[in-house]
């Protein structure tokens, strides 16, 4: 009689051999989020340093002897704050010390200085303590991203330096706050002033333009396709075309920028009018595929209904039609700009890696993109960067995480029209 | 039967002239027709740009000498007698480059990306699923900037120190951090397009297959992946695709020296990371060095277009098949 | 009292494809009655329905040969505007399909595309006729901004004949209107297109014999594809001619 309970030993090796198969399954899985979850993590716990920074307290004198009261702008505000370093620390007597007391601030201490007289005009004739911001090793230590315990050579800062640091904190002279100069400033060379502003704005002016063209052209040529246009070889052309060149490498529009819009038509370099141009072309298969698909899911019934009542088919699918599907093209036009934004490649081969310290206010000026300024960052050798690139990219996901988020809600909300 | 009489004249009706504003549709079809037409301007933009600038390069650098060549160094003269100051452009090892990479990143994302979409669709539950297919979409959203900045500041480092301590000479660009980390963003695809497909095999076959008493596991790969394997091979073109023209991973992490090797651990470079080389920064738009890049995108273009015109197509009958 | 024919049918022939879907139809329809048109499914019934307001243009494969007249104008000539027959010959769908908009919008979409209204109180006003007409003004009076879909079946069906009716067409086509509908919404529908005849002519397909012989003064029976058998509705149920028309209404095939 045949056992239909226990197991031949046969069917033992063919069930662990199902069981195996499905731990690959899982195994794959784990592998690929783990990964996801260790680089979204090292980048995160990497760059959350840079949005905090190291503010040092200094006393500055500013008497007579330093500003003059008829006429402040004209002081020499850089050494009155490095006389100050000497007063603070008088045993830094030699060259080399001096150098190093005046690296524990920014470079742009001068200017900090300037901003607080301007502000504090009370403060000219006696002395003032005055926040300033300290450099990018001086803030490496403050948050304690130096190891103390290597030999002194192989680390950046020298135990004298630390030692001024140390001191200068059981004064409570340091303090730590939020780092709004980093969605304040453009780039700079410091990494204690490098800010993000810029190249946000670039990023901004950028995505409008894109978002100007490929819209509008994306949902027109999706209407076209799926609403009139016939069942041809010139709309299988079209087709084709539309999604091959959804597969086409970014840089390969890059290259078209570059030798049409610069070359030819000389559009002006590095701004982002080409930048915005060369995106929506690569934004515009994606916009299209997710606009028919939602054309698509418009039921028949509506169309009809209005060309039953003598609705022309234009007016059919500009009043009924189009309207219904307008959430799905949103959503599609939302991961496409999403796309957009994290795009890089393209930008390099139009010249938006230039080093913008300006924030730009034009779609012709010279502007670079959050993308390729986490690309420039990156390539920066000093220590600091690896922690300002971090944080861009943080910024930069948490717009793309937005944007998704609105993308799913809008399809949520809108979903269960029909 | 009672009859009808259909001579008596009615009040005429008008059925010629409506309120339709025929000019404005005539205009508003117009435009609709020129947006479609934006993406064969594009491609055709695209081919001509290419055709044209790779033509400038082809005259002062034969064609055969671009493609068989071996030395690849734009920057500086090989030898004393070379004219100019024009350097070798050899583009073979920017293609073995580029294979290498590619070929690292398809080892890692085939069975991962396969292996994954075959979990998601034939066993995980559904609230398994809910979680899992867009978790893997975040990866594919995630700028491949950020990737390449990963794969430069700590997989490279990683994988040197690990070779080190094995006594091995890792290079700190090598091709297997770029390449594993290509491997990474290309998964989302692959499991993506595969589940697709592996979805579209119908249940019937399957229940045949459990019928004669195959387990779950002996069902798919006798029956479900027979039968979905063009689809699979589309998806994997692709993602080969994909991995070709991906750049900003290769830049960061892949370096530029033009090495002839398939050893995964020095250092190689591929087109794509070379067009970027020769195109950041300023450049005097007439020289053989600048122009090569467009021979070298136009090389990619053609390569990349015949993979996914290869891959679409079998995608696309697949899908009729079992329509 | 003499019957006049509004709209004249002869040799239709459609194609779909290589498919033949109707022969050789000759039909005359009166005017200020209700035509019902019978026959088994797939029997040709709403495809020649289709064609009375042209619809089957929408289907790319169908060819329609033959002439049909309406008012003695044939509507397949090549300077005819298909929105302006549609504008004369409306359309009651299957399904209730109301637009995703408000009850008035709704109504007032037709009439304000075919430019029937001048101003917003005129447009008040037809508006208001067009649901009245449809027997739907006193349940909806109160809630004109709100949208047509929240509406029940019977009341969204009744909304797209107040929608159909508002741009005041010679003939109203209907497909199977209450084939979505409970028998209580049903006949309401039913005594609904009884009173429209003193203004409309309306020809309904209908797979229900019952509902033929409740609203339509003549029927026409439909049968893969030819038009066997037509006359006064009372006729067809009482003293078909045919064979086969007698075999459909007494329930042998269908």
């Amino acid at each position: 009689m045949t056992d239909l309970i226990s197991p031949s030993s046969q069917l033992k090796g063919r069930k662990s051999a199902e069981t195996r198969f499905q731990w690959y399954g899982r195994g794959a899985i784990f592998v690929s989020l783990l990964f996801l979850v260790v680089m979204v993590g090292s980048i995160l716990t990497k760059g959350v340093g840079a949005f905090g920074t190291t503010n040092v307290a200094i006393e500055v004198d500013l008497g007579p002897d330093a500003i003059d009261p008829a006429n402040p702008a004209d002081a020499r505000f850089e050494k009155i704050v490095k006389d100050a370093l000497k007063t603070q620390f008088p045993e830094a007597k030699k060259r080399k010390d001096r150098r190093m007391i005046y690296g524990l601030l920014s470079n742009d201490m001068g200017f900090e200085l300037e901003r607080f007289v301007e502000a504090n005009p009370e403060a000219i004739g006696g002395t003032a303590t005055v926040w300033f911001r300290a450099s990018d090793d001086f803030d490496a230590v403050a948050k304690g991203a130096v190891d103390r315990s290597l030999p002194e050579d192989e680390r950046r800062m020298s135990d004298k330096e630390i030692a001024w640091i140390d001191q200068l904190t059981e004064q409570g002279a340091v303090e730590r706050t939020f780092n709004w100069s980093f969605f304040t400033n453009g780039d700079s060379r410091e990494p204690e002033l490098a800010g993000i502003l810029s190249a946000l704005m670039g990023s901004a002016l950028t995505l409008l333009v894109c978002f100007c063209i490929s819209f509008p052209v994306a949902i027109l040529a999706a209407i076209y396709l799926e609403e009139f246009a016939p069942k041809n070889r010139f709309s299988d052309l079209i087709e084709v075309n539309i999604n091959n060149l959804a597969a086409v490498p970014s840089i390969v529009f890059g290259l078209l920028g570059l030798s049409m819009f610069l070359n030819t038509f000389g559009m002006p370099r590095s701004s982002p009018l080409v930048g915005g141009l060369v995106l929506s072309l690569m934004t515009l298969p994606t916009i299209i595929i997710a606009a028919r698909a939602s054309l698509r899911a418009v039921p028949p019934s509506i169309r009809e209904a209005a060309l039953g009542m003598g609705a022309s088919p234009v007016q059919a699918t500009f009043h009924h039609v189009a309207p219904l599907a307008l959430p799905g093209i949103l959503t599609g036009t939302i991961v496409g700009m999403a796309q957009a934004l994290g795009e890089t490649a393209p930008l390099l081969m139009i010249g938006m890696v230039a080093f913008i310290v300006d924030v730009p206010d034009s779609i012709l000026e010279p502007a670079t993109a959050l993308p390729v300024q986490i690309f420039l960052w990156a390539d920066a050798p000093e220590r600091a960067f690896v922690e300002k690139t971090s944080a861009a990219i943080i910024v930069l996901l948490l717009f793309l995480v937005t944007m998704n988020i609105i993308a799913i809600l809008l399809r949520r909300k809108f979903e269960k029209r029909f | 039967m009672a009859t009808v009489d259909t001579n008596t004249p009615h009040d005429a009706l008008d059925l010629v002239n409506s309120q339709r504003k025929k000019g404005v549709e005539f205009v508003v079809m117009a435009i609709l027709i020129l947006c479609s037409l934006v993406a064969v301007l594009v491609t055709v933009g695209i081919v001509l740009s290419l055709i044209f600038e790779a033509y400038r390069f082809f005259e002062r650098i034969p064609m055969t000498e671009f493609l068989f060549g071996t030395q690849w160094s734009p920057q500086t003269a090989l030898r004393a007698d070379q004219v100019a100051a024009e350097g070798a452009f050899g583009a073979v090892p920017l293609i073995t480059g580029t294979l290498l990479i590619s070929f690292i990143a398809m080892c890692v994302a085939t069975p991962l990306g396969l292996m994954s979409a075959i979990y998601l669709s034939e066993y995980a539950s559904k609230r398994f699923r809910d979680f899992v297919k867009p978790a893997l979409e975040i990866l594919a959203g995630i700028p491949t900037v950020v990737y390449g900045f990963f794969a430069a500041l700590t997989v490279a480092p990683l994988l040197r120190s690990g070779g080190e301590s094995v006594g091995l000479n890792v290079s700190s660009e090598s091709a297997l951090a770029a390449g594993l980390i290509m491997g990474m963003m290309i998964i989302p695809l692959i499991s993506s397009l595969s589940d697709d497909v592996i979805n579209s095999v119908p249940q019937a076959m399957r229940d045949a297959s459990l019928g004669l008493g195959a387990t779950h596991s002996e069902t798919i790969r006798k029956v479900v992946l027979p039968s979905a394997i063009p689809g699979v091979a589309g998806a994997l073109l692709l993602a080969a695709s994909r991995a070709i023209g991906e750049t900003m991973i290769v830049v960061m992490a892949a370096g530029l020296a033009a090495n002839l090797t398939a050893n995964p651990l020095e250092a190689v470079t591929t087109i794509t990371a070379q067009i970027v080389a020769l195109l950041t920064g300023d450049q005097e738009f007439d020289s053989a060095k600048t122009l090569s890049a467009f021979a070298l995108g136009l090389l990619l273009f053609v390569v990349t277009l015949c993979l996914n015109i290869i891959a679409l197509r079998i995608v696309r009958k697949y899908q009729e098949q079992y329509d | 009292m003499s019957k006049t024919a509004i709209i004249t049918a002869k040799d239709v022939d459609v194609f779909y494809g290589d498919k033949q879907a109707l022969d050789k139809i000759a039909l005359d329809i009166p005017e200020y009655k209700v035509t019902s048109l019978i026959g088994p499914s797939g029997c040709g019934k709403s495809t020649f329905l289709r064609c009375i307001n042209r619809m089957n243009d929408l289907v790319p494969i169908a060819r329609v040969e033959g002439d049909i007249r309406i008012a003695g104008q044939d509507i397949y000539a090549p300077e005819v505007d298909v929105v302006a027959l549609r504008a004369q010959v409306g359309m009651v769908f299957q399904k209730p399909n109301p637009f995703p908009k408000s009850i008035y919008e709704n109504v007032a979409y037709g009439p304000k595309i075919h430019g029937l209204a001048k101003g917003k109180t005129e447009m008040d006003e037809l508006v208001q006729w067009a649901l009245e007409k449809a027997g739907l003004w006193n349940e909806v009076k109160d809630r004109l901004d709100q949208p047509g879909t929240g509406l029940s079946g019977g009341q969204q069906q009744r909304l797209c004949i107040a929608r159909t009716i508002a741009v005041k067409p010679k003939v109203v086509l209907m497909d199977e209107p209450c084939s979505a509908l409970d028998p209580i919404a049903t006949a309401i529908i039913e005594e609904l297109i009884d009173e429209l005849r003193q203004n409309f002519t309306i020809v309904i397909v209908t797979h229900s014999m019952q509902q033929a012989a409740r609203v339509s003064q003549r029927t026409a029976f439909f049968h893969l594809g030819t038009l066997v058998e037509t006359g006064p509705t009372k006729n067809i149920f009482t003293s078909p001619e045919d064979e086969r028309t007698q075999n459909y209404i007494t329930g042998r095939i269908g």
